[in-house]
């Protein structure tokens, strides 16, 4: 039995060791907000963070995740409270077809976790790692730094 | 404003149009939450789940379907063509293409078999299990050895499409400029792959709910396989579309309906990034030569152009490819004696298909980079020889058609007053035209035909219905939402022509079984024609209701308040040719778009001469959009088809192996420009409203890929002074060629 906690409630579940993180979540927990974009760690969309630190849920065993706290985009929001991330993305048009969102608003939410007044600069490097092909980035990046002043 | 975005308030429809200002996604909070339902988040009871059997080789006898006989086959079900109930073909324009490859393939990747398992892992399992055994058939790769071959792939000739314009005569005198441009494939690269759902319906006939543009091309293309209509399509939200899923996810409705039938079961296929880099449609491969005549002043006098097209292995939508990609070859430039042929051929590669520009930025590449050859071979700025050239209003172009709303010099002028200041970001990248770093800056213009092709509106008739339920509107239209909004453009048209909040309208789900066919999402159609139809089917609620003018005080309330325990009152309204348009299919003259979109491009960047690797700083673009329904919506269709156009110009290349294989199958080496790759944007709405467009919007979708990556060639040959002319301009291309130089 794995155990970990998933935005916030303790999980556990049976599967084997290499499973990928990423069906536990999709497949077994059926919360199906983390996308797969590519399945190697390329694209982002599956971008979830285990205590904090955004990775590919798609390269992660599940063995790796025992233990830890794991954020999807299901436990961004807070009681039905949009996170001032997920504000800005809807408000500057951040999300178009919508299937990179998920994991942009993830690997945000790290970023101004760690430094709460990132520079322009500093978020498309920590968006670097996740792929969108509908926006050009722009609005994502203008989206993220408003929600600097929310936060 | 602190975020420079228009906030909302309650009453606002009291004060102002729901049209022209920002209102919000009405599909974002469910994408900003993880809410909202792509196909492979909708999981059918007893689901299973497909995959596919595929060609090993280009061309080939078929001469077994080999099973490992040490395979566990317990609950795998396999498909072949002989389990097809009618006709095997996935129709779209011909019925050339099967849904199975039945003793012949044609084309590596091509569909041989299918496999429905009770998990994913067992049914991807069971394809490494079967063996397609082949005898190899002598191929064609390359299109430049398929017009008349021996080989035959289609028809008589290997020809999909053959088109000639001609207009006025030839001169004599003036400088003659010759030229070849290429461009390679470019992939679609939405974010979310193809994916289907197929449902077995009491009645025996099929749901299918999945990932597309077109959910009624589904229902046509089906018909004949199936040998029955008895089906309604579904469209679930959507990853990206940009053409790849208008007529692709026709051969994965295919294929999931035949698991479905053979066992009984809802079939989910979802393709593997890999599997769907090789296999899917991309844009075409073009071989482009112009011949111009110019005077002294570098004005036209003549042009001459000649383009061939690889269409793949099956027709697809490979003439309609051509037309446009002719239609655009003359530039947004006027000339008197234009010239124009235009195939496409057939090989024995993996099909081509729609994408974002549709045949325009293949042949936009080439006109722009010939006008760049003028402009160096006559001494002239490359800016000076397209302002002597371009086209304005009461021009013909070379189909004859006067033009009317032309936004050529406008969007020029624009993007270069833009071009003045400086760039307003932290530098993105380092460098200052120093050193390793040669500074460039590029300008191109560019024209886009907004919707189909001369009577193509007239031939479908698109058809929208608006439903009033209580207090509430819906728009019922087969438009769907791939993330270009039209699920809060259209409600904001029908909003602003009823005079009410636009909170009480919205789209219904885009299912056939309850919406009208409005034609497909496709050609910047959307918005400028079914958003067109929209507002006549919100005139006619307005009529039906009594109202008399939507700028009044309507009082929508009070005449709901006399329906109250009315039925539901549902309008139906259809495109209508207002005669205006005349064309000849034949001879290729009359009108062949209702409008063009305008667009000036202006990129800013730094070539590194230690890599060759092209470093974007900054993209201007200015574009005529006739109106912006909702500038926000707007501005992002323009900034991403940018950066798609700046991803073609350097970084996207599709390498084939012999077999026509694509050998870069991964987000690894198939390279898609991240945050870091992406410029600086600067976007400028122009608004030249055109008279048959809802609030005198035009089409927008495409006419953002078309501009930028000759700009980019220029750019590079100010920093470098190197000479590009072929798609991409890949670090190597750059080194190979700056080596040349020296």
């Amino acid at each position: 039995m794995i155990e970990f906690s998933l935005n916030g409630h303790a999980v556990k579940v049976q599967a084997l060791p290499m499973t990928r993180l990423i069906d536990v979540l999709r497949e077994h927990l059926r919360m199906t907000g983390t996308k797969e974009g590519c399945g190697e760690g390329e694209c982002g969309a599956c971008t979830i963070l285990i205590d904090g630190v955004p990775v590919n849920s798609c390269l992660i065993p599940i063995v790796q995740a025992d233990g830890t706290e794991i954020t999807t985009v299901e436990g961004i929001s807070k009681d039905d409270r949009l996170d001032p991330i997920q504000d800005a993305f809807i408000e500057y048009g951040a999300a178009q077809c919508g299937i990179c969102t998920p994991g942009f608003i993830v690997a945000a939410r790290a970023l101004l976790d760690s430094d709460p007044h990132p520079s322009k600069r500093a978020v498309r490097e920590a968006l670097a790692g996740n792929l969108c092909r509908c926006t050009g980035y722009q609005k994502i990046v203008e989206a993220v730094v408003c929600a600097l002043g929310e936060d | 404003m602190k975020r420079g975005v228009t906030v909302l308030s309650p009453c606002y429809a009291l004060c102002m149009s729901p049209v022209g200002i920002n209102v919000p996604r009405a599909d974002g909070p469910s994408k900003v939450r993880g809410d909202a339902q792509y196909v492979d988040d909708i999981r059918p009871a007893d689901c299973l789940y497909g995959a596919t059997v595929r060609s090993p080789r280009a061309h080939a006898k078929i001469l077994e379907i080999r099973k490992d006989p040490n395979f566990n086959w317990a609950g795998i079900t396999i498909v072949t063509a002989a389990d097809i109930p009618a006709k095997n073909v996935v129709y779209l324009m011909t019925e050339d293409q099967p849904a199975l490859a039945e003793s012949v393939v044609r084309h590596v990747e091509e569909p041989v078999a299918l496999v429905a398992a009770e998990s994913r892992d067992r049914a991807l399992d069971a394809v490494r299990h079967l063996e397609v055994i082949t005898e190899d058939l002598p191929a064609i790769i390359d299109p430049r050895h398929s017009e008349g071959s021996e080989i035959k792939i289609f028809g008589a000739d290997n020809i999909f499409k053959k088109i000639a314009i001609d207009k006025g005569g030839t001169t004599t005198g003036g400088t003659v400029i010759e030229g070849e441009y290429s461009v390679g494939h470019q992939e679609q690269l939405y974010i979310e792959p193809q994916g289907m759902i197929a449902i077995p319906r009491e009645d025996q006939g099929l749901t299918f709910v999945g990932s597309m543009q077109c959910p009624f091309y589904i229902e046509k293309a089906l018909a004949p396989m199936l040998g029955h209509t008895r089906m309604n399509v579904i469209q679930a939200a959507t990853g990206g579309g940009f053409g790849g899923k208008e007529e692709y996810p026709s051969m994965v409705a295919a294929h999931a309906a035949l698991l479905a039938i053979k066992t009984g079961k809802p079939v989910k296929m979802i393709y593997r990034r890999d599997e769907d880099l090789r296999a899917t449609t991309k844009r075409h491969p073009s071989i482009i030569k112009i011949r111009s005549i110019v005077d002294h002043e570098g004005i036209l006098h003549q042009w001459d152009a000649d383009i061939l097209m690889d269409g793949g292995a099956y027709n697809t939508l490979t003439p309609v490819v051509l037309s446009r990609a002719l239609l655009h070859l003359t530039g947004p430039y006027r000339c008197p004696n234009q010239h124009l042929t235009g195939r496409a051929v057939a090989t024995h590669t993996p099909p081509n298909g729609a994408f974002r520009g549709f045949g325009a930025p293949q042949a936009m590449w080439a006109v722009e980079r010939h006008m760049d050859r003028i402009a160096r071979t006559l001494g002239i700025d490359p800016v000076e020889i397209r302002r002597r050239n371009l086209l304005r209003d009461g021009d013909t172009t070379a189909t004859g058609q006067t033009l009317t709303d032309t936004g050529a010099l406008t969007v020029l002028d624009e993007a270069l007053a833009a071009a003045q200041e400086p760039l307003q970001n932290d530098p993105i990248h380092p460098g200052g035209g120093e050193g390793r770093y040669a500074r460039g800056r590029g300008v191109s213009l560019v024209f886009h035909g907004c919707g189909f092709t001369g009577n193509g509106e007239a031939r479908i008739k698109g058809k929208v219905a608006l439903e009033l339920d209580g207090r509430c509107i819906k728009i019922l239209t087969a438009s769907t939402d791939i993330g270009q909004g039209v699920d809060t453009t259209f409600p904001q048209i029908a909003a602003a022509e009823l005079g009410i909040d636009v909170e009480r309208v919205s789209n219904a789900p885009h299912d056939t079984a309850n919406v009208p066919d409005s034609g497909p999402t496709v050609a910047s159609r959307t918005c400028m024609v079914v958003g067109g139809v929209v507002q006549k089917a919100a005139k006619q609620l307005r009529q039906a209701l009594q109202i008399e003018t939507a700028s009044e005080e309507t009082n929508f309330d009070m005449l709901l308040s006399l329906r109250d325990h009315q039925a539901p009152l549902r309008v139906m309204a259809e495109y209508q040719d207002d005669g205006s348009m005349e064309w000849e299919d034949e001879t290729y003259q009359g009108d062949a778009y209702p409008t063009y979109g305008w667009s000036c491009s202006v990129v800013d960047l730094d070539v590194d001469l230690d890599t060759g690797e092209v470093l974007y700083r900054r993209h201007i673009g200015a574009t005529d959009v006739g109106k912006a329904i909702n500038p926000v919506i707007v501005t992002g269709q323009l900034e991403g088809g940018s950066l798609q156009g700046l991803g073609y110009a350097t970084c996207e290349e599709v390498v084939v192996d012999d077999q026509g294989r694509m050998r870069n199958d991964r987000l690894t080496n198939y390279i898609i420009p991240t945050s870091l790759d992406a410029p600086e944007m600067v976007t400028r709405i122009i608004e030249i409203p055109y008279k048959g467009g809802p609030f005198g919007a035009k089409g927008i979708g495409e006419i953002p890929m078309d501009g930028p990556a000759p700009a980019a060639a220029q750019a590079i040959e100010q920093a470098t002074k190197i000479v590009l002319d072929t798609l991409p301009m890949t670090p190597e291309r750059v080194m190979n060629a700056l080596e040349a130089v020296e």
